[in-house]
């Protein structure tokens, strides 16, 4: 590790976001042009505590003519470092396999806030771009000197300038940044590419980490090695809010070659092999205190609604009383949905190594940063001793923003005063989850004589208002969001969190049932009283193209019968429009989705494969939030630790998947990793009710309540 | 109780001396060094850890080592020859069938398995016989697609 001699160069910063002084990236980089440069995320922080905007990643075109990108952004699965590196060498005018990327290690990259929701593309996309476009400028300025001709003379082909009226003046990348050392700040945008300029933006291309990945090479925290280094596993307790009242280690501490730790609540056992130190656990004898919960996981929806307090009102516009006057119908529903967990294949895990003075941390985490400085302060040592870095994280999808883990591994190293490497068992992942809350959500609404909403009271308990604003043009609305208790009581028991497309999912399952609730009491298709509502040109132009690929057609009456449902939502600047045909087994309540369609409106689409892969996978995995995923939990017991019960969506789920993209290239590119997965709760519940006639109010839409909503049909 | 066990492991002998009663998943991680094997559940659910055991895909974490004496184990590892991809691993890669590549290993294994028996298989063969490997990241449609892919050009091989 070159982390000796390590110092903080300048004055009045947050030093703790720069684990490393900017003159100490600086010095390791060595000769070549160098572009520093702010993504959005720094930018908004900088300026909140009033200083100067400075850099969080850069770029090096080193003397070797290659060309490397240091950015904190974590490799999830999501394929950030991929696009990153094909919008790079796009701009630069490189072959995408002369671009290296180092991600997320807290002494080589600048500061990143973390890799969550769908922000990679669209923000730090914008900014790789000029940053590219900066060093070929500079690239180009360089070669009109060396070359003798005009600048606007030149172009560029895979890393090598020449005389497009002489093609055999040419001078390499390599040449030019030879024994030259510059540097710039990207301060103002220069020009970028347009459409019709790309070579790569826009054209789908494999992954580059696909190789290490199918070979077993590539590493994850799990596979870290080093010397001396021995696993833990902990204790778990046996309940949320449970606090240990004795314990008793003798058992263990009899055994050759195992070590129990004590700090507080946490209990350890060490081993130098996983699963021995997991075995051992076994022989400890624990005893806690298990305070007693005022809801569990069925009751918890009348507990938040009744005890619910003051709330706080985001949206408003008309007056609810003259809606309600001008309604030809009000209709007044409440939509339930339960506490999920993230489940990831790889389980939180984490490596800790103190040498002297330094600590080096290995964690697979979204947010290798905050990690980093949490420990810095938890522990009191220069952000310069403490190093950070999140290998390939065998998926997040925001339950590793949480990183418990690296917390409890450090404790435990700094006790043994040895490497340790903590690994989660898959019980422990789901007992320490921050699940998605569980949130109800109710609606008041009505429509006119014309099918026009004109009324539209939206409630939340329990979660945030993402997804909530409306997308309808409903003249006389509010939301609402309640988020504490009476009394200002916390509503959770045990940790919430993000989970992709935090809320939305809820709020756009509730939102969307209700819409086709409304629309069968109005007697109107369903496509066509969602167009009678919807003015957003953008948004008619997504509706219309899904309902294009679908094949929708209007019902003799409703419910139909064919299975057939649609939902819209709105996520990250997107518009998504989900069509989906399911059959439901009356006789058991189970249900098979055959057909989705997703129609969404991108802006300019950098890698189309990478999009339809995160499409198929927000597809495939909203089929478990929509119809299985469930934590059960009472007293603070998580009923849930295996995927025994905790069921995932397997192949035989599979549905014929269908997408399609509205052309946008004029239009700043969004992330495709959340839109999709938001519908998928009610496009499946309107799916379901046009196929049995039984609304369905909760989900999951496990086979009890859809014989529940079949038996309760009227 | 230490035990001594040889077996042959991606066609190279090998001989631990550990506790039998160790999940061979750990045994391959830790004392042989191969991390291409991965921990999901350590309880049979997940196919993570799946290797393939003489022709057959078990899954590794419910394996005690002292029942794979003297068999052969095929590890993720052990699928290319001469650094030359094997046809599950190129149509991996090719059709982008993975994201966070966690489950990769075990799905390669396990569909590696699985043609092993069913040279040509039907689509519901590649359902039925992937079914309990789970993948969180969703690359399922993809999956498929890579297996079909292998299949034919495996064919084409022979
Ligand atoms: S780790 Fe073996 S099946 Fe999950
Ligand atoms: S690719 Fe992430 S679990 Fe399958």
């Amino acid at each position: 590790m070159n982390d000796d001699k390590l110092q903080v160069a300048e004055h009045g910063r947050d030093e703790s976001l720069y684990p490393v002084s900017r003159r100490e990236f600086l010095q390791g980089l060595g000769g070549g042009i160098i572009i520093l440069f702010a993504t959005g995320d720094l930018g908004q922080g900088q300026q909140r505590r009033g200083e100067r905007p400075d850099f969080n990643a850069y770029l090096r075109i080193g003397e070797d003519g290659r060309v490397t990108c240091f950015a904190g952004k974590v490799e999830l699965g999501q394929g950030p470092m991929t696009s990153l590196a094909q919008t790079l060498a796009d701009e630069l005018d490189v072959s995408l396999d002369s671009v290296d990327m180092v991600m997320a290690d807290t002494a080589r990259c600048p500061f990143d806030a973390g890799t969550w929701g769908s922000t990679t593309t669209p923000r730090f996309g914008p900014i790789l771009r000029a940053a590219g476009a900066e060093a070929r400028a500079v690239l180009i300025g360089l070669a009109a000197v060396r070359l003798k001709v005009p600048k606007e003379q030149l172009a560029v082909k895979d890393g090598v300038v020449f005389d497009k009226t002489q093609q055999s003046r040419r001078v390499t990348y390599a040449q030019l940044t030879q024994g030259k050392r510059i540097e710039r700040h990207l301060e103002q945008a220069p020009e970028i590419k347009t459409v019709g300029q790309y070579n790569l933006i826009g054209k789908p291309i494999n992954r580059l980490d696909a190789r290490d990945k199918v070979t077993g090479k590539a590493k994850y925290t799990g596979d870290i090695r080093v010397p001396g280094m021995v696993s833990a596993k902990v204790l778990r307790p046996p309940s949320h809010g449970a606090t240990l009242t004795s314990l008793d280690t003798s058992a263990v501490d009899e055994m050759e070659g195992y070590q129990v730790v004590r700090d507080g609540e946490l209990v350890a056992v060490l081993h130098k092999n996983p699963d021995q130190a997991e075995e051992a656990l076994k022989n400890l004898k624990a005893e806690y205190d298990i305070p007693k919960a005022r809801f569990d996981d069925k009751t918890v929806f009348d507990y938040f609604m009744d005890n619910a307090g003051e709330g706080r009102v985001t949206d408003n516009a008309g007056n609810l009383g003259s809606g309600r006057k001008l309604a030809k119908e009000v209709v007044e529903e409440t939509y339930l949905n339960g506490y999920v967990s993230h489940a990831p294949i790889e389980t939180h895990t984490a490596v800790a190594h103190f040498e002297g003075d330094k600590l080096t941390v290995w964690a697979s985490t979204q947010t290798p940063f905050g990690l980093h400085r949490q420990l810095t302060r938890d522990l009191g040592m220069p952000a310069e001793n403490v190093r950070v870095i999140a290998p390939f994280v065998g998926g997040g999808f925001g339950g590793k923003i949480n990183f418990e883990q690296a917390i409890q591994v450090v404790k435990i190293a700094k006790i043994v005063k040895k490497p340790v490497q903590l690994i989660w068992s898959r019980a422990d992942e789901f007992f320490y989850d921050t699940f998605r809350p569980a949130a109800a959500v109710k609606i008041k609404s009505g429509f006119d004589n014309s099918g026009k909403m004109v009324l539209w009271d939206y409630t939340v308990h329990g979660m945030g208002g993402r997804g909530a604003k409306l997308f309808y043009d409903v003249p006389n609305n509010r939301t609402t969001l309640h988020r504490e208790l009476r009394n200002g009581e916390r509503q959770h028991l045990v940790k919430t969190g993000p989970w992709r497309a935090p809320d939305n999912n809820t709020n756009s399952f509730a939102r969307e049932s209700h819409i086709d609730v409304m629309a069968a009491r109005a007697g109107i298709d369903p496509l066509e009283f969602r167009l009678k509502n919807i003015q957003d040109e953008k948004f008619r132009a997504v509706l219309k193209a899904g309902a294009d690929k679908f094949g929708w057609t209007p019902a003799k009456k409703s419910p139909s019968g064919r299975g057939y449902g649609m939902a819209c939502g709105f996520d990250v600047g997107v518009p998504v429009v989900l069509f989906a045909e399911v059959a439901v087994d009356e006789r058991t309540g189970s249900i098979q989705v055959k057909r989705v369609v997703c129609a969404q409106d991108l802006g300019l689409v950098i890698n189309p494969e990478g999009v339809a892969l995160q499409t198929e996978g927000c597809i495939t995995m909203g089929m478990g939030y929509a119809l299985t995923e469930e934590i059960h939990h009472s007293d603070g017991r998580v009923g849930d630790l295996s995927f025994g019960t905790y069921e995932l969506p397997r192949f035989s789920w599979l549905p014929k998947i269908e997408m399609v993209l509205i052309e946008a290239d004029d239009e700043p590119s969004k992330g495709a990793g959340e839109p999709a997965i938001i519908c998928m709760g009610g496009v499946l519940a309107n799916a379901v009710y046009d196929a049995t006639g039984a609304r369905v109010f909760q989900i999951p839409m496990t086979p009890e309540r859809v014989k529940q909503a079949i038996a309760a049909r009227a | 109780m230490n035990e001594t066990i040889s077996f042959t492991l991606n066609g190279k002998e090998v001989t631990v001396t550990t506790e039998g009663e160790r999940p061979l998943l750990w045994v391959l991680r830790t004392d042989l060094g191969l991390t291409g094997t991965k921990y999901g559940c350590g309880e049979g659910t997940c196919g993570a850890c799946t290797v393939v055991m003489g022709n057959r895909a078990v899954r590794s974490c419910i394996v005690p080592v002292r029942s794979v004496r003297n068999r052969e184990v095929l590890t993720i590892e052990g699928l290319a020859r001469n650094g030359q991809l094997h046809p599950l691993q190129e149509a991996f890669a090719k059709h982008d069938a993975l994201q966070c590549g966690f489950c990769t290993p075990g799905m390669i294994l396990n569909a590696y398995s699985l043609l092993l028996r069913k040279p040509e298989p039907t689509y519901e063969d590649i359902v039925s016989g992937m079914e309990y490997n789970l993948c969180r990241c969703g690359a399922h449609t993809r999956i498929i697609r890579a297996i079909e892919d292998a299949a034919a050009e495996m064919k084409g091989a022979r």
